[in-house]
């Protein structure tokens, strides 16, 4: 909360500076896309297709712009809404499969999707992608900001919603015992197609934020490695807190901005400081508030 | 025809080689090893420079190459997974351990090789040839040979090893039920060490193999790793039968499938057909249910 609060007000701090806006707004879409495979988590899976629907979304929204000439403001949910379905109906079919099967099968599912955008033929166009997508803001900085930020402020209030709902206790039966949560009268199967298609909607309305903030998509634009970065954003940030998939996408985002000082040896200190963290922190950053609260009591 | 059936083979017992490697490591640490492309990659990179760059014979390269990836699989199990394991919370976070080593490589190689694709002489030159090319022939190349024999060889040697040796039985004591074989005094931690060393060095010599025919880049981790995943998912994770027909399976599928369709729609179809396949059986086909 205090996160946004400080969102909204930075832009009149920072006044013009174009890279510092890019980076912060680059972290609120990845933030956003987290937010989804997060949601996944609570129900007790390792998401790690998220990328794939982040593509959905962000080729949803190209086609409506580019072939359709749609408004933007219709296309963004839109997109949404396509990726939710797409989520819906593929989830419908993988989520029977647990633990380690479902992450394996969604990294596969990542690359499956890129390369069926990838052999779009006309429609998709390909390797070349479809790119000069209007901005919805002509060339002002701060329209494209404001709308990440409401963007996530929308994701992280429907999560917190969801996880503090009804339908949230039953997403945490589910995590810890799923024959357990069924054998109560409650309908698993719904509910876990639910948590994956609001998941893989946020996906891709994260996707479709991306599409316009570059002004392009291509296959190659979301990989098998991005579902793994959103994936140890949450894990990083910690599984606990609606938060976490956000505070890590921010930590980890801004950390490696800030390596860039170190040149070619900035992914090395990356990769060997996110290890430090995981021997030091199983837990997760957000871990640590938790860990002074109980010291303090 | 007989063309793609040679092709399968010779692909299909690498592939096999690749799926063993990573199936060992769940069955005993109930790890994806989702390093296992990274140390594939770094197999080919030891034999890329051992046998490439100082001309040390290939025969001593690619044991050389395997060693190498065991001392870094005892380094890991030993610095990074044996502590998360013993302290996690959740069962995700030895996952998470296992993307952060896969990372680390990744960095690791791209900062020491760069990106440029490399490759080395071939070992050996020449080819088989059956019957008539024109009329449905098919060619062997001595290289492609030399890859499906070793990595059969490998492959044996590794089943007589598991069937056979004190350790071996150890391993798959382990595999089976770690406190039972605790309570026969098997020292798990050290045989859950040797298996992960096993693993990598299966990775290893796979990629010191493969680096002839195809050469190497330091990219190349996450797509092997993929491959794997599909290979052990196929046959059920765990399962050292289910690893080798998963990997047998999916050479076939790959050689056919460039003999019919253009490059990257091949394995759009084969993610579609596996996805089909486990959602009617979840466990592969010879996986125990799990999870």
């Amino acid at each position: 909360m205090t996160i946004l609060a400080v969102l909204l007000l930075l832009p009149a701090v920072l006044g013009d500076s174009r890279y510092l806006f890019s980076v912060l707004m680059n972290c609120m879409g990845l933030s956003l896309i987290a937010l989804g495979v997060w949601l996944t988590f609570t129900i007790g899976r390792t998401n790690i297709c998220q990328a794939g629907f982040a593509l959905i979304g962000g080729y949803a929204t190209a086609i409506f712009l580019a072939h359709y000439h749609m408004n933007f403001w219709l296309a963004l949910p839109l997109s949404a809404l396509v990726a939710a379905s797409a989520g819906a109906v593929i989830g419908s079919f993988i989520l029977k499969l647990r633990g380690i099967y479902f992450s394996m099968l969604t990294i596969s599912l990542t690359e499956a999707i890129r390369l069926a955008f990838l052999n779009g033929g006309d429609f998709t166009q390909g390797s070349r992608g479809i790119t000069d997508l209007p901005q919805p803001f002509g060339d002002s900085v701060f329209g494209l900001y404001y709308l990440a930020l409401a963007l996530l402020g929308f994701g992280l209030l429907l999560t917190w919603r969801i996880h503090y709902s009804r339908v949230g206790r039953i997403f945490r039966a589910m995590r810890l015992n799923e024959d357990l949560a069924e054998s109560f009268g409650t309908h698993v199967w719904r509910y876990r197609v639910i948590a994956f298609s609001v998941a893989c909607g946020l996906g891709g309305l994260g996707g479709s934020y991306f599409a316009v903030f570059t002004q392009s998509i291509y296959p190659q634009s979301f990989s098998v490695e991005h579902s793994i970065y959103y994936m140890l954003f949450c894990f990083l940030g910690g599984l606990e807190f609606v938060s976490g998939g956000i505070v890590g996408a921010f930590v980890l985002t801004i950390l490696f901005e800030l390596l860039s000082q170190f040149q070619q040896y900035q992914t090395l200190i990356y990769g060997g400081l996110m290890i430090a963290v995981i021997l030091l922190l199983p837990n997760g950053l957000m871990a640590m508030t938790l860990r002074r609260k109980e010291v303090r009591a | 025809m007989l063309q793609v059936l040679i092709n399968g083979i010779v692909l299909g017992s690498v592939y096999a080689l690749i799926a063993l490697g990573l199936t060992m490591v769940f069955s005993i640490m109930r790890v994806v090893n989702f390093a296992h492309g990274q140390m594939y990659m770094l197999g080919a990179f030891v034999v890329y420079y051992l046998y490439g760059q100082f001309q040390l014979p290939f025969w001593l390269a690619l044991p050389l190459a395997g060693l190498a990836l065991a001392v870094v699989g005892v380094l890991f199990n030993r610095l990074f997974f044996q502590p998360v394991l013993a302290s996690a919370k959740r069962e995700e976070n030895s996952m998470l351990m296992a993307v952060g080593t896969a990372l680390l490589l990744e960095n690791l190689a791209l900062t020491l090789f760069g990106e440029k694709q490399r490759g080395v002489p071939p070992v050996v030159d020449g080819s088989f040839i059956f019957g008539d090319i024109s009329e449905g022939g098919a060619i062997l190349t001595y290289p492609n040979a030399m890859v499906a024999a070793l990595s059969v060889t490998a492959i044996a040697a590794l089943l007589l090893f598991v069937q056979y040796t004190r350790p071996g039985r150890a391993l798959r004591a382990v595999a089976q039920d770690k406190e039972a074989a605790r309570l026969q005094g098997v020292d798990v931690k050290s045989i859950t060490t040797l298996g992960f060393a096993i693993g990598a060095a299966l990775a290893g010599l796979a990629g010191g193999l493969l680096v002839t025919i195809y050469g190497v880049n330091s990219g190349i981790g996450s797509n092997i790793s993929t491959k794997a995943f599909i290979m052990i998912m196929i046959g059920g994770a765990g399962v050292t039968s289910g690893a080798i027909v998963g990997g047998v399976l999916l050479g076939f599928a790959e050689a056919i499938g460039y003999d019919l369709l253009p490059g990257s729609l091949t394995y759009l179809l084969i993610f579609v057909a596996m996805i089909v396949f486990l959602v009617f059986k979840p466990n592969g086909l010879f996986g125990k249910p799990w999870g």
